[in-house]
């Protein structure tokens, strides 16, 4: 493999710079967060960077955990500032969080355990590359789906209050737009893994192969990571569409806008 | 505690600062609600019809409203909102059941109706339908918000007719909100108006 000098990554980075000049001609604003994400690219990759060798020395499941929790709950924090109008209080980083949970460190354990079976089973070479693909994929689709579902009840309300006046209960009311925010939840991982190897190929199997690896073994490890983050994003996101819609109405099943939060134009674009 | 007659109780209702609203309804009957423009006489509605939290308990034919389930409330206490909604593409799937070619006659409408497309019908439309949509349901009590407001005379007359035919028939009451008091003496047995300060008092007999 051929090893990357500082020199190397200069010239890409003033090719972003070119980028943010360039896009910044047409508003401050873009220049200043193109700017912003590739510092913070830069300076996450290196501790990232870092903190997995030092964990793969160490290689204690404690410290595995720790990590886990904390790339969860950064996971959480990325999806509430991503939603247009999120639940008030604690629930949009609550229902987000264990909704990632629920589903990422599900399939994740059942990748280690009943497909991959290394040992240990938590060896962090396996661990934290696949939880790390899992969360970041299920980030996708839930906050997508959530922001979808909360922003269409909000303003298709009249609908919904219709329906719930000619009797619907609260899951008949909102039953179209949950469907609808599953789909465009779902809709990256499903165009991902119909376009992977035609028109992309996806950065895992490329990374294996540029560091050496049999092509037709890195593609093993694709497919097997293609079919565990669609599992994971789609229980992911319907878990977190049935939290959200419950959450929208209480138990006498009237429909609870003051539960979000008014519009907030800042987010970022997912 | 209710009289044995007596379809529908109201006892403190209270949304916000609107309200409390006392009333009893005998079956059959209707009674009016008037008020300015944004006095809450809507927000009043929706909470008869449990869309909205508020205080004050009611009862339905002797039934306290927590003893119904939320759906089967509004089919029996329904509202017809000022607006209509309407979210498939043409008119039949809205209904909850066929409506009677008669009831659908008596509002100028014939059969074919049901196949019309939603984005081409005028508002006048729209408000004829949903009453309609609304009376399918067969409810106890009829809450109605404005119902005639984008009618013509001859529609508007007809839709009052429809209603009191139906009151009479079913036994059903009515709530009638409106700004023309002219109508509302005609259509109700006694009126209640929404003060600017949020209450609500009962109109001397005009």
């Amino acid at each position: 493999m051929i090893h990357l000098s500082h020199w190397d990554l200069a010239l890409s980075a003033l090719l972003v710079l070119l980028l943010a000049f360039l896009s910044g001609r047409l508003q401050r604003q873009l220049r200043n967060q193109i700017l912003v994400a590739a510092l913070r690219t830069t300076v996450q990759l290196l501790l990232i960077g870092l903190i997995l060798k030092w964990l793969f020395d160490i290689a204690h499941p404690a410290f595995i955990g720790l990590i886990s929790l904390v790339m969860l709950t950064v996971a959480g924090r990325e999806v509430m500032v991503r939603q247009g109008r999120r639940l008030t209080g604690w629930w949009s980083f609550g229902v987000g969080t264990f909704s990632m949970f629920l589903s990422s460190f599900a399939v994740t354990l059942f990748a280690l355990w009943v497909i991959i079976g290394n040992q240990p089973w938590y060896a962090p070479q396996y661990a934290i590359p696949l939880l790390g693909m899992l969360l970041g994929n299920t980030m996708n689709g839930i906050s997508i789906a959530m922001d979808r579902l909360t922003q269409s009840a909000w303003q298709q309300r009249q609908q919904i209050e219709g329906r719930l006046m000619l009797g619907a209960t609260a899951t008949e009311a909102i039953c179209d737009l949950k469907r609808e925010a599953a789909r465009s939840g779902l809709i990256p991982i499903i165009n991902a893994m119909a376009a992977a190897g035609l028109v992309s190929l996806p950065g895992m199997m490329t990374g294996q192969i540029l560091a050496g690896a049999e092509p037709v073994e890195a593609v093993k490890y694709q497919i097997m990571i293609m079919f565990l983050i669609s599992v994971g994003t789609g229980l992911g996101t319907l878990a977190s569409l049935a939290l959200v819609s419950r959450r929208l109405f209480d138990e006498r099943h009237r429909l609870r806008l003051d539960r979000l939060h008014v519009a907030n134009d800042d987010r970022r674009a997912s | 505690m209710s009289h044995s007659s007596e379809l529908f109780r109201v006892q403190g209702l209270a949304v916000g600062e609107i309200g409390p609203l006392d009333l009893a309804l005998q079956p059959g009957e209707c009674v009016g609600l008037s008020g300015a423009s944004g006095s809450g006489k809507s927000r009043l509605l929706r909470a008869l019809a449990d869309l909205d939290p508020h205080a004050g308990q009611m009862w339905l034919d002797g039934d306290p409203a927590a003893a119904l389930m939320p759906w089967e409330w509004r089919r029996r206490v329904a509202l017809l909102p000022a607006e209509s909604a309407w979210w498939h593409d043409t008119v039949g799937p809205h209904f909850p059941d066929a409506p009677a070619d008669a009831a659908l006659a008596a509002l100028g409408f014939e059969p074919a109706v049901m196949d019309w497309r939603i984005d081409r019908l005028s508002s006048g439309e729209k408000q004829r339908l949903a009453l309609l949509r609304v009376l399918t349901l067969r409810p106890r009590v009829l809450l109605l918000d404005e119902p005639t407001a984008n009618l013509d005379r001859d529609n508007a007359g007809r839709a009052e007719a429809l209603i009191r035919a139906y009151l009479d028939e079913s036994g059903a009451g009515a709530i009638w909100v409106g700004h023309d008091q002219a109508q509302l003496q005609k259509v109700a047995v006694r009126c209640y108006r929404v003060e600017a300060d949020g209450a609500v008092r009962q109109d001397r007999a005009a």
